[in-house]
């Protein structure tokens, strides 16, 4: 029954593909049979919606006039740093910057109520940002001071770059420790008090393509509420972690760098967030439609919370002190119940991915496929696959 | 008219003796419901109320606890959620001591019941967003 991309998308031109989300396909696939659900259906759209830090906006703002270098000066947009060292007027703002003055944790549990993440979600809503800059100033650049308001529907490019988004599967966290602990993966209550888990699932984009058979450089994607397109394999991208039988990843995996124009994506999927006492970051949302090419991939896609396990690690020793061990897996099934078991203890769970905004992404993408103004890519070149042997490295410290 | 209004007491460490919201409810026919108590012999004593009933009879209680020396703080908008700002991840859940925040089980879209809300202020430096706002 193998089919094509290009046989998809002219079936998508014609408006007459079957597109269906990565919940749907769960149901189909239960009652029709993986073999008549992949002969019906063309396309499975995948979505995620969480905190992302490795997330950043490259900025070209124009010349001014007369000219100034900012490479190498000191640039801030809102007050949080952006990063000079590229050329004149290029600039890149990373989620998690904040501004100078911010107390960080000196004030613990420090709040992080503004950084990078906050801006490039205002610069995306249309505001005008404060730039203020010092350079050192050059023969061919002369000025030194450059105080103004820009506006990212005037500014040359505003690029969204993020270089590790949509982690295929990710911790539980919990605290075995008799203090709260503030982190990443929110605030995690002493002695078990509640675990934390992060990924939707089920409709995660990579969870339900566990061996990278179609999601490639080139992949054409949903990001932050417009288009974007899988630039690279994510940084720590590791796809020889731990899998089942199924093929899907235990324990974090494979990820994605993507890119996209900034100018057509919309505030309320790329949203500033501040996790108490660790720092600003970004929520981005992610939409990743999967080809079904084959039998094999319709069955990747028909994956459930049941099947799909994670472990849960302790944030107040193993995960600092990187130690590899875990206090067990649980399935995403378990963890959507609101309660898991950890060392014979009842634990409630909370997410940080938000379940209804995947749900939400994977239908936009749907109706984009559906209405024919969404074509599928061919990818130009596999992300890294088990037969890579890449796995992510601990730092190797060496004396100076 | 009937009125309802939340608000915080103060009782100064002289007057944590006496019952005064027993006279509230004999002396003004008020009813209400304690939203958090902290109450010690000898110390400030922090009372959140929800204060219920007739208008007149709301002004002269609350007249009387000024009488009193109590400091009165309203609470009149309290913990309340920017629907705008709430991304519904759910991080909130755990955090809150009284269950305020539920899963709705179909769409796991984030419920709140403010009803069930102490005015604690866990949430409100909890939510990654920063989705719930603490009015006073």
């Amino acid at each position: 029954m193998a089919k094509t991309i290009a046989e998809i998308n002219e079936k998508i031109r014609k408006g007459k593909a079957v597109v269906v989300t990565a919940e749907e396909v769960i149901d189909i696939a239960q009652k029709r049979g993986v073999s008549r659900a992949a002969e019906e259906i063309d396309v499975v759209t995948t979505g995620t919606f969480g905190p992302m830090c490795s997330s950043g906006v490259f900025l070209n703002i124009g010349h001014s006039k007369p000219r100034i270098k900012l490479g190498g000066g000191k640039v801030y947009l809102n007050d949080v740093p952006v990063y000079t060292g590229i050329a004149a007027v290029d600039l890149f703002l990373g989620a998690t910057a904040i501004p100078d003055d911010d107390p960080r944790n000196k004030l613990y549990p420090g709040e992080f109520n503004y950084g990078g993440g906050h801006v490039i979600q205002e610069l995306v809503a249309g505001k005008d940002i404060r730039l203020t800059a010092t350079a050192y100033g050059t023969d061919c650049y002369p000025r030194k001071k450059l105080e103004t308001l820009i506006n990212i529907k005037d500014i040359n490019e505003a690029i969204l770059f993020n270089i590790r988004n949509a982690y295929q599967n990710y911790n539980v966290a919990v605290n075995l420790s008799d203090r709260v602990l503030y982190s990443y993966m929110g605030v995690l209550k002493p002695n078990l008090g509640n675990a934390n888990y992060c990924s939707a699932g089920q409709l995660s984009p990579l969870l339900n393509d566990p061996y990278y058979k179609t999601m490639g450089v080139g992949t054409k994607i949903f990001l932050g509420g417009g288009i974007g397109y899988v630039a690279w394999h994510g940084t720590q991208h590791n796809p020889c972690a731990l899998r089942g039988d199924n093929g899907v990843p235990r324990r974090g995996a494979g990820t994605l760098a993507v890119i996209g124009d900034l100018k057509q994506m919309k505030p309320e999927w790329l949203v500033g967030t501040s996790m108490l006492g660790y720092g600003c970051t970004l929520t981005v949302g992610i939409g990743v439609p999967i080809p079904i090419l084959s039998e094999e991939i319709l069955r990747y896609t028909a994956v459930s919370d049941a099947d799909i396990f994670a472990p849960v690690v302790d944030y107040a020793e193993a995960y600092p002190q990187t130690k590899p061990d875990i206090l067990g897996e649980v399935s995403y099934a378990e963890l959507k119940s609101g309660r898991i078991k950890v060392r014979g203890k009842d634990v409630p769970t909370a997410s940080l991915s938000s379940y209804p905004k995947a749900v939400e992404i994977a239908n936009i993408l749907k109706k984009w496929i559906e209405s024919g103004e969404f074509l599928l890519t061919e990818p130009v070149a596999p992300l890294p696959g088990v037969e890579s042997g890449v796995t992510i490295k601990a730092l190797k410290e060496r004396p100076i | 008219m009937n009125v309802s209004r939340r608000i915080v007491l103060h009782f100064p460490p002289n007057i944590t003796g006496q019952p005064v919201v027993y006279r509230l409810v004999k002396d003004f026919g008020l009813t209400f419901n304690i939203l958090k108590a902290s109450i010690s012999p000898g110390q400030e004593g922090l009372l959140v109320l929800e204060l219920s009933g007739e208008q007149k009879n709301y002004d002269k209680g609350i007249k009387y606890l000024a009488d009193a020396g109590v400091k009165i703080q309203s609470l009149s908008q309290d913990v309340v959620r920017d629907e705008s700002k709430c991304t519904h991840c759910g991080a909130c859940i755990t955090i809150c001591p009284t269950d305020a925040f539920s899963l709705e089980p179909k769409s796991r879209k984030v419920l709140f019941d403010h009803n069930k809300c102490v005015i604690c202020g866990l949430c409100v430096k909890a939510c990654p967003p920063r989705a719930m706002i603490l009015y006073f």
